[in-house]
């Protein structure tokens, strides 16, 4: 099958997008879905058969004050090894004594702090997807205890790691945070929690105390889990916990009820020293209930049970009298209410088992043939029947063992129900995501076999498509395939998300890659056939390389690599930032060579470097090099520069790149993005400040102005008056809105959505972008001129860059105006007169989009996405147009300069291949990293920061990927306008 | 034939020389930190870096004036005056400064905090000129023509000039690497701003030394037929 290259190429990131798509759905399952929060459902009245139950209320607390001490990185051998028999004295006698409740809780990955602490107070287990949900705020909107315990009107009171302070802002009535990220300190994080303990112990004005201990975890992290520092920390633990105990216990004769603590860990340390992965050693932790409610006969010591971190949720929430956490799929931990009477427990249990169950309807569609939803069933009905008993005044033996027996069915189905809904949740699909991955790489090894072809002179080459889908190779993949699909459906235990869609569709998938398995085998096969006698043209080609295609080349490489690390992608514009300041260098030093030493050199020596320089155009396959006629591309470019007079146009040329340089520098002042100097004054923050109300305002009409002088140049005219409206709208809309002040109104403090004014400057956008198409469709029926067409794109391009100012921030409109300014300058002074050619000229886009992605603020984490443009003249959320305005206001610099790329190479059309090569080299470059870094990240899924770091780039990677896609298949049907004509 | 031998031999000797003069000038940037802890209280290249950054910048400054001219391939026009020579100086002195000036508005531009810090860039732009604009002034004199036609692809035609192209740009290369370890967050001394770029020039200067009379020595016979 014979393509064209940017046909091709699109087709490759149609697929890709499928591939990162596939892979995204396996890397964040969509895990169970916080229940809207609306009311809170009364509590499930006892279940009675025939009689109606008197119980409706919610049993009352079992413990009058709760003290959660939770050691960060507290493994299980601490305590319950040799560890915590030499160092944890007073713990071991407490158990020894009977006092506490020993087990071993089992933490899911990420084991890293914030997450479990999460499923400590919600008894769900969060999953990033759940992160990204409710974005822009870390502020845990999920059902918890914490917030159960505030609506209760119970007083909570918080010392330790920040992590908490942020997930619950407002709910602690008093606290002091102590920030983590300190590693090397491990004394000074401990002490800020001791010191509040003495005063707190003897205070009565509290019920639930939370201590976080951070010491444990930043002697792992420095020294790992046998170091001789661990021993007096576990010590000094252990001393605390007796503090309190003692305290607790001299208050508890005054009081009615007992007192609850609780020793937990969050996670536990790997034998390295650090958590986040899921080894035995990081997941185990200790968790000790300890009160004098439990106090048992001495000498029955036996070895913790194992039990799941997210049954704390639901036992510490009965313990409190408070309603289970809606999202939880923790169970009570049984001893902690067995001394109660049996009524009691009964109804605990049935309380538990309700809210299990109730999740599972809510996130299972056949929850009826579930075993644990049908042994609940079964309880129920035995609990109803105990109830009717016993309010008959039944006191009977046969009470007593139809009791236990309903218990034991409870505890069966609260078992069954926990672990069939912990199972739904939030766990690498890895089939899936190899299954993405493999169609993503297939993608990029093809694009990457076939670049040779694709830049080549006609941009068309011969795909071996037909051949190879009926080869055995073909036949044989797919079936291979579809019998380890069959395999890994059958026996996988958890549900994937291929599994769970249509077998066709499976097929299908199998077929794809085994496709392009094909093609690219064949391909291969073809390249080695043909490398052979090419060798010698091949080395000569590759020393034409101008410093330009090194740099270009290096360029691409070191980004590639630097998504390696987290701290490369939290400052990922220092990386692109770089790559532009020495790409503008290598420019300057090219201009300057160019009018230096093409004069005073012998002229030998500049003719054979233009020749090496267009020779390089069609880089390894000179064969098929149709000399583009010199002289008319030299005659073309002297014509345009006769309108200046020659002196000023060279130094105007070598002044260029300098004054791109000076713009980058300026812009890179206005947003301060990243983690490590994010909080360093930039002038953003200095213009939105109120007091810089005016200057923001001259600001902004100063760039509305550029704006329009900067684009009208290459309006039509009926664009160019709309555009002005447009503009002058967009200042309108910002006035309306309260951003800037109108020079008539200066205290105008009635501020209104400017809903009006946004959707004039919608219908002038429209109207543009109308405009650009009729007159596309004009260049396309009529076969008029070229011109006609490059003038409908370039009012396409006006029109989205008026979009871009009216949703841009105003004091971002800068931004904007100075990629026009690059845009023109570059246009002018580089591209042309330098004659690069289109691949060339398209990286150069490419890299100077990423810039300006992140010169707008733009960074790889959620929290600088700015969802406000989503509501711009949009009476309320309305998802369609809000999430499109949203993804254009987050991507305008690559957008934009994508399509000033199709622009600018139609309007110039010396060559008519230049659109494909384009197409080609953008889809190229762009799935270069993406494939990358999906390999990457699997790789990396058990690293700290994965949720943190590596998760947030990974959403924008299939963002911009998607995006990529469309503006290739943009291009391409820009290009075939032109193919249809002769 | 024999003047082609001749002239071989010469190039030999010629690279000989040059590796001598490179591996003095390692020997001492080796030696600037160690020696200074002899004269100085705490000195260390690490954390008393700026005072390093002037006794390395200096000490590389006098070697390649005192060694460059006295092995200096073709000694300037020998009729020149005194004056003559007294401007040639005060033009190197010029071009001197306006590299530095021109390093530190690269610098800048790249990212280099404009106000704060000043002293820092200054400095590391200084030691980037020693590295790269003084070995130029020394062997081609101030003279722009030449160092642009020295700095182009295939312009360089003789051993000096070679040496001159390839320490340049492994210094330039060194420096440009050395901003790369910064935003990682190790939090490690030598992160801090200038240090590392510094180093990364030092680095990329010794190894541009080390490396150029090994590849001229391998390349000599196209040398010297690109000279003819
Ligand atoms: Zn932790
Ligand atoms: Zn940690």
């Amino acid at each position: 099958m014979r393509l064209g290259s940017g046909v091709f190429a699109a087709c490759c990131v149609v697929i890709q997008v499928l591939g990162v798509a596939v892979f995204l759905r396996g890397f964040f399952p969509v895990s169970l879905r916080p229940v809207s929060q609306v009311q809170p459902q009364p509590p499930a009245p006892e279940p009675a058969a025939g009689t109606s139950s008197n119980w409706t209320q919610l049993p009352p607390a079992i413990f009058r004050k709760v003290i959660i001490m939770l050691v960060d990185a507290l493994r299980d051998d601490f305590v319950f090894g040799s560890k915590g028999v030499q160092f944890m004295p007073y713990t071991k006698y407490l158990m020894e004594k009977g006092f506490a409740h020993n087990f071993i809780a089992e933490a899911k990955p990420p084991t890293v702090t914030m997450p479990r602490i999460k499923a400590l107070m919600t008894g769900s287990i969060p999953g990033f997807i759940d992160v990204v949900m409710n974005f822009n705020s870390p502020v845990l909107l999920e059902d918890n205890l914490i917030g159960q315990a505030k609506a209760a009107g119970k007083r909570v009171i918080f010392y330790g790691d920040d992590t908490w302070i942020k997930l619950f802002p407002k709910h602690f009535v008093e606290y002091d945070g102590t920030t983590s990220f300190f590693v090397p300190d491990f004394k000074e994080v401990d002490d800020n929690v001791t010191r509040h303990l003495d005063t707190v112990l003897k205070r009565e004005d509290w019920d639930i105390l939370i201590l976080h201990y951070l010491g444990l975890d930043h002697i792992g992290h420095l020294t790992g889990p046998h170091s001789s520092l661990i021993g007096p920390k576990l010590k000094e633990m252990d001393y605390i916990l007796k503090k309190i105990h003692i305290s607790l216990l001299s208050k508890e004769k005054e009081a009615s009820l007992p007192h609850l603590l609780v020793l937990c860990g969050d996670h536990g340390m790997s034998e390295a020293g650090g958590h986040g992965a899921s080894s035995v050693e990081e997941v185990s932790t200790p968790l000790l209930l300890i009160s004098s409610a439990f106090h048992r006969k001495m000498g029955n010591l036996q070895p913790p049970k194992h039990v799941q971190q997210t049954d704390l949720a639901a036992t510490l929430a009965v313990g409190l009298g408070l309603p289970i956490p809606k999202n939880s799929v923790g169970s009570i931990l049984y001893p902690v209410v067995e001394k109660r009477t049996m009524r009691e427990q009964l109804r605990f249990l049935h309380l538990n088992s309700v809210q299990l169950s109730r999740l599972l309807q809510e996130n299972v569609p056949m929850y009826e043939k579930d075993p644990g939803f049908q042994q609940f069933k079964v309880s129920e009905k035995l609990h109803g029947n105990w109830i009717k008993l016993y309010l008959e005044g039944n006191n009977s033996e046969v009470l007593l063992n139809l009791g236990k027996k309903v218990l034991k069915q409870y505890l069966d189905a609260l078992k069954t129900l926990s672990m069939s809904l912990s199972k739904q949740v939030a766990q690498y699909d890895m089939y899936s995501m190899m299954v993405g991955a493999i169609i993503v790489l297939e993608i990029t090894i093809l694009l990457l076999l076939s670049t040779p072809k694709a830049l080549c002179q006609n941009a068309a080459f011969e795909i071996p498509l037909s051949s190879s889908s009926f080869s055995l190779l073909f036949y044989l993949m797919v079936l291979i395939l579809s019998a380890v699909h069959v395999i890994i459906c059958t026996s996988a235990e958890r549900t994937c998300f291929l599994c769970s869609i249509s077998w066709l569709m499976a097929v299908g998938v199998m077929m794809l890659i085994s496709a392009l398995l094909c093609v690219i085998v064949a391909l291969l096969t073809k390249t080695f056939e043909n490398v052979r006698p090419s060798a010698q043209n091949l080395a000569a080609s590759s020393s034409g390389w101008s410093e330009l295609d090194l740099l270009i080349l290096f360029g691409t490489l070191g980004h590639v690599l630097s998504l390696g690390a987290s701290s490369f992608i939290e400052e990922e514009h220092q990386t692109w930032y770089f790559l532009i300041n020495t790409l503008c260098l290598a420019l300057g030093h090219e201009v300057f060579r160019n009018h230096f030493l093409g004069k005073d050199l012998d002229h030998n020596l500049a003719v054979e470097q233009n020749i090496k320089k267009n020779a390089k155009n069609v880089l390894q396959y000179k064969n098929d090099y149709v000399d583009v006629p010199e002289t008319s591309k030299i005659y073309k470019a002297s014509s345009s520069m006769e309108l200046l007079p020659k002196v000023y146009e060279k130094w105007l040329q070598l002044a260029s790149p300098w004054f791109i340089l000076i713009c980058c520098r300026l812009l890179r002042t206005l947003n301060q993005t990243g983690v490590q100097w994010a909080h360093r004054l930039d002038f953003g923050h200095w213009l939105t400040s109120s007091d810089h109300k005016i200057e923001l305002s001259v600001l902004t009409c100063l760039s509305l102005i550029m704006i329009f002088v900067l684009v009208q140049r290459r309006c039509s005219s009926v664009s160019k008056v709309a555009m002005a409206l447009g503009l002058l709208g967009v200042f309108c809309y910002r006035a309306a809105i309260g951003n800037v002040l109108l020079p008539w109104q200066r205290d105008r403090k009635s501020i209104s959505k400017g809903i009006i004014e946004a959707r004039f400057v919608y219908v002038f956008v429209l109207g543009i972008l109308f405009t650009g198409i009729k007159d596309l469709l004009k260049s396309q029926i009529i076969f008029a001129d070229v011109s006609i067409k490059s003038l409908g794109l370039w009012d396409i391009y006006n029109g989205l860059v008026l979009l871009a100012a009216l949703l841009l921030r105003p004091h971002n409109l800068p931004v904007l105006v100075f990629s026009l300014l690059i845009q023109a300058v570059m246009t002018k002074f580089i591209w042309k007169p330098l004659k690069h050619d289109a691949a060339q000229v398209t990286i150069m886009h490419y890299w100077f989009g990423q810039a300006f992605f992140y010169f707008q603020g733009n960074s790889n984490n959620i929290a600088t996405l700015d969802i406000s443009a989503g509501f711009v003249g949009l009476e309320s959320f309305i998802e369609v147009p809000a999430l499109f305005l949203t993804v254009f206001a987050t991507y305008i610099g690559p957008i934009l300069w994508a399509i000033h790329l199709l622009s600018f190479l139609s309007s110039e059309n010396n060559r008519s291949s230049a659109i494909s090569h384009a197409s080609f080299c953008y889809a190229l470059i762009c799935s270069i990293p993406v494939s990358a870094y999906i390999i990457l990240v699997t790789s990396l899924r058990y690293h700290l920061f994965i949720w943190s770091v590596f998760s947030p780039k990974l959403l924008y990677e299939g963002v911009h990927l998607f995006i990529t896609a469309t503006i290739c298949v943009f291009f391409i049907v820009m290009d075939q306008t032109n193919l249809i004509k002769p | 034939m024999g003047e082609r031998l001749q002239g071989s031999t010469m190039k030999d000797a010629d690279i000989k020389r040059l590796f001598y003069v490179h591996i003095f000038c390692i020997v001492s940037i080796i030696l600037t930190t160690f020696i200074p802890s002899f004269f100085l209280e705490d000195f260390s290249v690490l954390e008393t870096h700026l005072t390093w950054l002037c006794i390395c910048s200096m000490c590389v400054a006098i070697i390649n004036v005192v060694l460059y001219l006295q092995v200096k391939p073709n000694p300037s026009s020998k009729r020149s005056s005194i004056f003559h020579k007294i401007s040639r100086l005060l033009k190197s002195c010029v071009y001197f400064f306006i590299s530095c000036l021109l390093f530190h508005a690269i610098i800048v531009l790249y990212g280099a905090p404009l106000i704060e810090l000043m002293l820092e860039t200054f400095l590391f732009a200084v030691i980037l000129s020693t590295f790269t604009t003084l070995p130029c002034l020394c062997l081609l004199g101030p003279n722009i023509k030449a160092w642009l036609r020295v700095f182009t692809r295939n312009g360089a035609t003789s051993i000096w000039d070679n040496s001159l192209q390839i320490t340049t740009m492994s210094s330039v290369i060194g420096a440009w690497l050395g901003a790369f370890p910064i935003p990682l967050d190790w939090e490690r001394p030598w992160q801090v701003w200038p240090i590392s770029c510094t180093l990364g020039a030092t680095f990329g200067y010794m190894a541009g030394l080390l490396i150029s009379p090994v590849w001229i020595y391998r390349n000599r016979k196209q040398l010297t037929y690109k000279s003819r």
